[in-house]
């Protein structure tokens, strides 16, 4: 055989393999069972002697693993249950192996406490890893406006979060908007409008992912500013119509509204017919609201 | 000492006919590739993450060649026999020792300068165009000097490797040199362990044993300020100094012990 035959045989053997690897791909859906992924080293101490001189790569590896994990549960679709089982996990061993990854700590502070389907509902773990970054960065006014803010949204521990927001606004380098924030979170902790302050600061955060999240929670604000705004046309038709089942159809028909009322996602919102209730839609974007628990999986 | 340059240069010339410098190639498609894609994956996190990446594959680049080339820098004259005519000439063991070491210095110092010209450059391709806003909430700057302090450390942390490399290999076989000297680089990044042994030892023997491990082993750990230089944390000048200080007597003693190795070995 010649250099020629060989080099030919090689080529055609490869578009060979190509064709028939893009034919079984298109023909034969290979089966994609619902398995959860794996992490073989969960001892972040281990991986941090095995990571040798090569911490910060690794951290970054597993950086890259926490999104993934993340996103990948937030966008499965049933019947998937959304445990978020490595989050915490991954953000440890990340955090561990390079000990000033901010934006990790960060994401873990917005993401850990967000409860089911958007999260595993772990504010507890979100307090540990923020602390966890202040050992490592005492003076990081950040992580305690994330402390605060974990404290005022998933805690509803208005006092803590008070606490924090003043012990960040006296760190080096803080804005000046945390000091009056704190003073708002303590005198009207729990009112709509210091929740709206604290969200409009994080949406103007520098990293897109902390502006989404802040919009996505602004957008829940404006739906119960909405829900309120909403209450006294459905009060109105049960004064009007006593005993009567509640729906949005016959409030129209009431001329009460003029077309469906819908949340800021463009979802229509819930509405009880017996007590007339108004609530997010659980197939909104905004779906779970604060406070709000979705009933199964998703 | 004259003889070990022309030595030394003649390593150098071995390195690049073995194609040594062939990592090079595969170096700058990580870095173009990983430039590409990395922004996708990591959340605004790409410069960092491309630090990172060049650091640690110019640190493990290095320390293949290190290692493989290392130890072969004495075993493959003798497996050769190309030892005999070269001692045949006006040239003195330890000459031959130390110029073969300068040569691998020398490959390793072209290595890591187009490596690290390659990182200025990559990180100059994704800096530019950034926001300002955007580029003050980084840790560090992207073209930040301080990188050249972590890369002065990687590459006194290779030429200790390779000074392990080249006792070893200066009176033991390839296959038992790469494994010694792979064997003291992870020990050496596990040195500090030693140093604290007392805190779950009793014995004052024992404490005593680790403690004198603890300043004859390499501190490879001592080399690495990756992390604090990729956040911007700051690297004293002194620390580097001291740290290079360490590394040239280290690495004076390790040459020393070759020299009189390959002195006392008996090539009948």
């Amino acid at each position: 055989m010649t250099r020629g035959t060989a080099a030919a045989g090689a080529v055609l053997c490869l578009a060979g393999s190509v064709i028939v690897h893009a034919a079984a791909d298109s023909w034969l859906t290979p089966p994609s069972p619902d398995v959860q992924s794996v992490l073989y080293v969960r001892s972040a101490s281990t991986m941090r002697r095995l990571a040798l001189d090569y911490k910060g790569i690794v951290a970054d590896v597993y950086w890259i693993r926490t999104l993934q994990h993340f996103g990948r549960e937030r966008l499965a679709p049933p019947p998937h249950v959304r445990t978020y089982a490595l989050l915490y996990p991954l953000l440890d061993l990340t955090t561990t192996l390079d000990p000033y990854f901010s934006i990790a700590y960060r994401f873990g502070a917005i993401f850990l406490g967000e409860p089911s389907p958007g999260g595993p509902g772990r504010a507890d773990l979100a307090v540990a890893l923020l602390k966890k970054g202040l050992a490592s960065q005492p003076d990081k006014w950040q992580f305690m406006q994330d402390l605060g803010f974990v404290y005022y949204w998933h805690l509803q521990d208005y006092k803590a979060a008070a606490d924090w927001f003043q012990r960040a606004s006296e760190q080096p380098g803080a804005p000046n908007w945390l000091r009056p924030l704190a003073a708002v979170t303590l005198t009207e902790g729990g009112q709509r409008a210091s929740a709206r302050e604290l969200w409009l600061h994080i949406s103007q955060a520098d990293e897109a992912w902390l502006r989404d999240a802040a919009q996505h929670r602004l957008a829940q604000l404006d739906a119960l500013d909405e829900i309120d705004q909403l209450a006294p046309y459905v009060d109105a038709y049960r004064r009007t119509h006593p005993g009567q089942p509640i729906a949005w159809e016959r409030l129209i028909a009431a001329r009460l509204l003029r077309g469906m009322p819908v949340d800021p996602s463009g979802t229509p919102f819930d509405i009880d017919p017996a007590t007339g209730a108004i609530s997010v839609s659980s197939s909104s974007k905004l779906f779970p609201m604060p406070g709000q628990r979705p009933e199964g999986p998703r | 000492m004259h003889a070990a340059s022309f030595v030394a240069l003649a390593t150098f010339r071995e390195s690049v006919r073995d194609r040594v410098f062939y990592n090079l190639v595969l170096f700058a498609v990580l870095l173009v590739a990983a430039s590409l894609l990395i922004g996708q994956l990591t959340a605004g996190q790409d410069v960092k993450i491309i630090k990172d990446l060049s650091l640690a594959a110019t640190s493990l680049f290095g320390l293949c060649i290190a290692i493989v080339v290392g130890i072969g820098l004495v075993s493959k004259e003798v497996d050769r026999r190309s030892v005999y005519p070269l001692l045949a000439k006006p040239v003195r063991r330890s000459e031959l020792i130390v110029g073969k070491y300068l040569g691998l210095l020398l490959t390793l110092l072209v290595n890591v300068a187009v490596m690290t010209a390659a990182i200025y450059l990559v990180l100059f391709y994704l800096a530019r165009g950034v926001p300002p806003n955007i580029q003050q909430a980084w840790d560090a700057p992207a073209l930040d000097p301080a990188l050249l302090k972590a890369i002065a450390l990687i590459y006194l942390e290779l030429a200790t490797v390779t000074a392990v490399a080249l006792f070893f290999s200066s009176y033991s076989s390839p296959l038992l040199s790469a494994i010694f000297t792979l064997g003291i680089y992870v020990i050496g990044q596990f040195n500090a362990d030693l140093k604290q042994f007392d805190r779950i030892v009793n014995a004052p023997a024992a404490v005593a044993l680790a403690k004198g491990l603890y300043y004859l082993l390499p501190d490879f750990a001592r080399f690495d300020v990756k992390l604090a230089v990729v956040h911007g944390q700051p690297v004293p000048v002194a620390y580097v100094a001291a740290t290079a200080a360490y590394a040239l007597l280290y690495i004076a003693a390790l040459v020393c012990g070759a020299a009189a190795l390959f002195a006392r070995r008996d090539f009948k």
